[in-house]
């Protein structure tokens, strides 16, 4: 039989290769997987990882990247600051939405505005929709000390009923023949998110991921906030002795993330998705936190794991369309790869022991 | 040697990294009280495992009665008549005294047989207990019986007692010593493990003296000073914390009504507790364990605000502010618990020094931390209370016992407070890193802070307090100058025997 003992200080090493040894086993299975759904396991694993790289369609592939990128990163940016202090937003799917529909209808309401500030302020809603949705969870924790995680999730039912209700409501193009769905801002230069790279697939929302890492990581590294987030997953006694006041960290971290969730909604709604439809959300906010999670919680992992996670859904596409793979397939592969993870993970805390057992 | 009941010879047991028992050899005869006696880490608990067979060692051998014992349970250890009452209690609290006596015997007579057992057992021994009972009711002197009658009941002719009387005041202690030597006098052997000097030396009738895994010594205890038993201990000359005798000055902290109910359910609320402390003194808080400890150094440490008048700190009112608030006051404090509460186990050691230094030596500039002063603030306490980590990148789990309490006390000492509370600050140290601790507590009050000590080891209060105080389910006693009080009146001061009835043991 084999054990585990605790090692004196986390490996450094371990540390950094487990996610790629996630990745390597997830490529095992999900091949393994593959094989007995008929399909040959190299060309699948292939195609999802590798093909839309560096294959022949690259280039089309290539921009879908940062798009599906984009959101995952920000939205699990903002969760695995929460994640590190232990407080537990499972509900940024709903701060997306409301996200999205705060601006989108602060934009629409203005129709057929030209203004230039118009693209600015309804960036300003969106953050506030997603930062105020989440502070419900929030103040209900900290006020009444309710569970965070079920309050966050069900919050996330809520907003897709909300969502339903005015994309066949309140926000339906009057324009559009009774269809549901808003106008599309594509018609809209105002307050479309086009792409500034259209063949990298840049636009406003991938600039802004960019800067939430460098936010995040100054923050965690530097700043005495991110100090004391850290602090509070690592030690919450030894956080309230440095100072640490935890009902606020929950509100700001709680905060923090719903508004960058929120920021992801307003930037997909307006851009790749092009309008408030019943299912313009593609589950960015639920995959982010496994982001979160594969990139260690820490900004330049959520990084690489966001474009990580693009290139399985990007990857996943093209599989089901060139191999018919079915979609839950690649879902599943999705899900390995969080279980990987966390599988692996003992390995940087614990050194495994062959032999025998003995009480101590 | 025949007469010995249990032989040890060449015991060796090694763990990666560390020899916990190096060829270790003793011999205990019938009806001896047979102390180990070792710092922290020295090997006790890991040869007295592997007497009751919950540790195999790696070589060497054991003889019972003369044939030779080779334990691989606590099952074979408890039928060959080898008892252990072990350091933290495993009792039920939902259940009565009976019922948890009868968990842990290895074939139970019925109830009330048992019962009946029970209370003959424990008058005999002087050791009083009503077997229906809850224990969750008893207190931990009372707790201690359970388990040690638990042990008598299966008439054991050696009783291993590890570290017995932690959880003790005074007058308990004097009762568990009368029972201990009236089972010796009708010759059980008792295997008595401490690390305090004198109970040793009224007890024990033999000593053998563990260091770093190795036998370092056997003598008679009773014919050695305890500071020569210590030295033995240590292996090396030990240094007496000693003090200049500093004007005592103004109060700087003045606690006034305090009452406070615990965060936690099982804790000890606070009442109406007043105390005075003048720049300069070293106010000692005794206590048993759990009678409100924890509660007052948090109150103490802004952990847990209270109404803003009950704590003032120099005229000003701070029973309202939080620990940050309060240590730019220049009140500090460090909690007993290292691992988890006055440090984060997984963060380096330039991390846990900004845990509490962030305010007063300016580690933080806009919210930006600045690594390289608080780096060069960890550097700072590892050099003057020499931690021994090679560097402040170690993470602080990483650090010995002893040198990550240095390194706590070090990182308070060093931001000059003008009044520091300190919870256990010796607890599980070793005894030359214990010594350095008071010594800086003691420097500390003579250069005009005050200092509150709170700890269960009443021979280090007696050593650096000037004034002494008890903490009994959560109550103050008034404070009394340390030197004139007699161990009896600190245990009266502690509660007493918490109401227990004291031993009446026929010669």
């Amino acid at each position: 039989m084999f054990r585990l003992e605790k090692r004196p200080a986390p490996s450094r090493f371990w540390t950094a290769s487990t996610p790629v040894l996630a990745v390597v086993l997830t490529m095992l299975a999900g091949g393994a997987m593959f094989a007995f759904l008929g399909t040959d396991p190299l060309a699948a694993i292939r195609t999802i990882f590798w093909d839309p790289i560096f294959g022949e369609f690259a280039f089309y592939y290539r921009g879908q990247l940062l798009v599906k990128a984009a959101p995952l990163i920000l939205i699990a940016i903002g969760l695995s600051l929460g994640f590190r202090a232990g407080i537990w937003n499972i509900g940024a799917e709903g701060q997306y939405i409301i996200g999205a529909i705060s601006g989108a209808a602060f934009g629409l309401a203005f129709y057929p505005s030209e203004s230039i500030l118009l693209f600015p302020a309804m960036i300003v809603a969106g953050a506030l929709g997603g930062w105020l949705w989440a502070m419900i969870p929030a103040i209900l924790k900290t006020r009444f000390n309710t569970n965070e995680i079920l309050v966050s999730l069900m919050l996330v039912y809520v907003a897709e009923a909300m969502l339903a209700s005015v994309s066949s409501g309140l926000l339906r193009n009057p324009d559009g023949l009774g269809f549901p769905g808003s106008r599309n801002f594509k018609d809209y230069p105002a307050a479309h998110n086009n792409f500034l790279i259209e063949s990298a697939g840049v636009h406003w929302g991938v600039v802004t991921a960019i800067l939430a890492v460098i936010f995040a990581y100054a923050l965690l590294n530097r700043h005495l906030l991110g100090f004391q987030i850290r602090l509070t997953g690592a030690a919450p006694k030894a956080a309230r002795f440095a100072g640490v006041n935890p009902s606020m960290l929950v509100v700001i971290c709680m905060g923090i993330s719903g508004a960058l969730a929120g920021l992801a909604g307003m930037f997909e709604v307006t851009g790749p998705a092009g309008q408030i439809s019943i299912d313009f959300n593609s589950n960015y906010g639920f995959t982010a936190i496994i982001v979160a999670f594969l990139g260690r919680l820490n900004p330049i992992g959520v990084m690489l794991a966001g474009l990580l996670m693009a290139l399985t859904y990007v990857g996943g596409d093209a599989a089901a369309s060139t191999l018919g793979l079915p979609g839950a397939a690649i879902q599943l592969l999705q899900g390995m790869l969080l279980f990987f993870l966390l599988a692996v993970d003992v390995l940087a805390n614990f050194k495994i022991r062959f032999g025998k057992t003995e009480a101590a | 040697m025949n007469e010995q009941l249990l032989i040890v010879d060449r015991l060796t047991k090694a763990y990666p990294g560390v020899v916990a028992n190096d060829a270790v050899s003793f011999g205990v005869a019938p009806g001896e009280v047979h102390a180990l006696l070792g710092e922290n880490g020295a090997g006790k608990s890991t040869l007295v495992k592997m007497i009751y067979g919950l540790v195999r060692p790696d070589s060497g051998t054991m003889t019972w009665k003369g044939a030779p014992y080779e334990p691989g349970s606590p099952h074979d250890a408890r039928k060959t008549g080898i008892a252990m009452v072990f350091q933290h209690f495993s009792l039920f609290e939902a259940l009565n005294v009976a019922e948890n006596v009868a968990l842990g015997m290895e074939d139970p007579p019925p109830m009330g047989q048992l019962a009946a057992r029970i209370r003959e057992v424990s008058t005999r021994y002087g050791l009083p207990l009503d077997p229906v009972r809850l224990v969750g009711e008893l207190s931990a002197g009372e707790r201690q019986r359970v388990e040690i009658i638990r042990c008598l009941l299966q008439d054991p002719k050696l009783l291993i007692m590890d570290e017995p009387t932690s959880v003790l005041t005074p007058q308990e202690v004097e009762i568990l010593f009368e029972t201990l030597r009236k089972l010796s006098a009708e010759g059980t052997a008792i295997l008595y493990i401490s690390h305090k000097l004198e109970e040793i030396r009224s007890l024990c009738d033999a000593a053998t003296i563990l260091r770093l895994g190795k036998v370092v010594g056997t003598c008679d205890p009773r014919e050695k000073s305890a500071r020569e038993l210590a030295e033995l201990m240590v292996g090396q000359t030990l240094h007496t914390p000693t003090r200049e005798s500093a004007d005592v000055g103004d109060v700087v902290l003045d606690i006034d009504g305090l009452s406070l109910e615990s965060a936690n359910p099982f804790g000890t609320p606070l009442k109406n507790i007043n105390l005075k402390v003048r720049a300069g003194e070293v106010v000692g808080i005794g206590g048993v364990a759990g009678n409100g400890q924890d509660e007052l150094l948090a109150a103490l440490s802004g952990e847990l605000p209270s109404h803003p008048t009950a704590i003032r700190l120099r005229g000003q009112d701070v029973g309202d502010l939080g620990p940050n608030p309060r240590r730019a006051l220049g009140l500090l404090a460090a909690p007993e618990e290292r691992l988890g509460h006055a440090a984060a186990p997984d963060m380096s050691l330039t991390e846990n020094a900004a845990l509490t230094g962030t305010i007063r030596e300016h580690l933080a500039d806009n919210g930006f931390i600045k690594w390289g002063k608080a780096r060069t603030f960890a550097q700072a306490i590892i050099r003057d209370f020499d931690v021994r980590t090679p560097g402040p990148e170690n993470v602080a789990r990483s650090l010995s016992g002893g040198n990550l309490q240095k390194f706590v006390i070090g990182r308070e000492v060093l931001q000059r407070p003008d009044v520091l509370v300190v919870n256990q600050p010796t607890w599980g140290v070793d005894a030359s890193a214990a010594a350095d601790i008071r010594q800086a507590l003691l420097d500390l009050a003579a250069k005009g802070a005050a200092v509150i000590c709170i700890s269960q080891d009443l021979d280090e209060l007696m050593e650096i307090s000037d004034r002494f105080a008890a903490l009994n389910e959560g109550r103050l006693s008034e404070t009394r100058p340390a030197r004139e009080l007699s161990i009896e009146e600190i245990g009266l001061m502690m509660g007493g025997a918490h109401g227990m009835e004291v031993a009446h043991v026929q010669a």
